[in-house]
């Protein structure tokens, strides 16, 4: 979806400015609700891109007037309202190695890549009312294969309820003038990490 | 806050967790454990390790450069949010940055959960258009010959800076080289404190 979580060169929010001495964390609600995402998480009911897309979607001006805990609170909430709470439950005892685990994304290949290092490709100008992974800034530009990553979930199905429905993912290296034009930094480049449905071929 | 000692977001957060434990939903000792894991355990110290192995041990930097995930692993570290690991190294002409634009993905295995400016909008908006301006808000500056790379973090793929081993640490032991590898400049966002001095001719960083 073309939300305010998709910041990628918009203007107007400032400088950067690190917090001297941060702490982990800003209070202990913070503290709690990492841990019942987690949690919750662990339980089943939802994936990694649902529970993203219940934080993005979000009118804009909410989305930017929550601190970043509040949105991941935010979207907790609107996942057990929508799909229930957790029937699997996490113990203490298993955290360590659910951690250690974590949520390996890459599948067994069933097809050949359709791209190769070097590549040239144009990513697709797509607007999605779904969840996406193609951040705006990078649609309909031109780029080159950097690396293959390998054969991974696809967000923009999984985040639906249907299936996992792995794609090839590339890292893929554009220029700073091919994405900001004149104002692009000459002797920057930005890489996004790609899924193949995002990509044409440059012939 | 007005009479309550409890903001909005707190009696949120409580309630939550009340419904989920009664409910039998969540063990509350699995949250204790989660929080302790990210408060006392994992965090930058463990990338920082890497690194160190990395400037010490060439072979380990050519699995780490050509492997990530398994290089990592060799040392123990591994874990959610850096399933898929890839290793960057700065050079004298290379500088990498690391961002998620769309959310706040970052290698917790490595360097634990990130910080709030990396999960800001200045940030996320930023990296990607005007990663010198950003640099410059951390007092990095990089001279004309050094190109920027930004990974913009998109799908799990968390990438983890080998920054450039400081000049006058020859002869270091790892722990000792661990301890100048700041969470900044496995960001990109920083240099191994100490590192002011260039650490290779012709380089500022």
């Amino acid at each position: 979806m073309n939300g305010a979580h998709d910041m990628g060169g918009v203007h107007g929010f400032g400088p950067v400015v690190p917090e001297v001495d941060e702490p982990i964390f800003h209070g202990e609600w913070e503290m709690r609700v990492l841990a019942m995402v987690l949690a919750c998480g662990a339980g089943g009911r939802w994936n990694i891109d649902m529970s993203r897309f219940a934080r993005e979607n979000r009118p804009p001006a909410e989305y930017l007037s929550l601190s970043y805990y509040e949105v991941w609170l935010a979207g907790l909430e609107r996942l057990i309202a929508e799909r229930g709470k957790p029937d699997r439950v996490l113990r203490a005892e298993e955290v360590p190695a659910v951690l250690a685990r974590g949520g390996p994304a890459d599948r067994e290949p069933i097809r050949e890549a359709a791209f190769a290092v070097g590549d040239r490709v144009v990513t697709k100008n797509i607007n999605p009312v779904g969840h996406t992974r193609l951040p705006r800034y990078a649609r309909g530009k031109v780029g080159v294969i950097e690396r293959v990553h390998g054969f991974h979930v696809f967000p923009d199905v999984n985040a639906t309820g249907a299936g996992e429905d792995p794609q090839w993912l590339y890292a893929v290296a554009f220029t700073g003038e091919e994405l900001w034009g004149p104002d692009g930094d000459p002797r920057s480049t930005v890489c996004i990490d790609a899924f193949e449905p995002y990509l044409d071929a440059v012939r | 806050m007005t009479h309550s000692d409890l903001s909005d977001v707190q009696v949120r957060v409580r309630a939550l967790e009340s419904a989920l434990v009664a409910g039998g939903h969540v063990d509350p000792a699995a949250l204790d454990a989660l929080v302790e894991t990210y408060e006392t355990q994992v965090g930058p110290h463990l990338g920082a390790r890497v690194v160190a192995r990395a400037w010490l041990d060439e072979a380990y930097r050519e699995r780490l450069l050509g492997g990530a995930t398994a290089a990592i692993a060799e040392l123990g570290i591994r874990g959610r949010q850096g399933e898929h690991m890839v290793a960057l190294e700065n050079t004298p002409t290379v500088h990498n940055l690391v961002v998620c634009t769309l959310c706040s993905c970052y290698p917790w295995s490595v360097l634990g959960l990130p910080p709030v400016w990396y999960k800001s909008a200045p940030y996320r908006s930023r990296a990607v258009s005007d990663p010198r301006g950003v640099l410059a808000d951390f007092g990095v500056t990089l001279g004309s010959e050094v190109s920027v790379r930004v990974w913009d973090s998109t799908a799990e793929v968390r990438y983890l800076v080998v920054p450039m081993r400081p000049a006058g640490t020859d002869g270091w032991d790892e722990a000792r080289l661990a301890s100048l590898v700041t969470r900044d400049a496995m960001i990109g966002v920083g240099v191994p404190s100490g590192a002011q001095t260039p650490s290779r001719p012709g380089s500022r960083l």
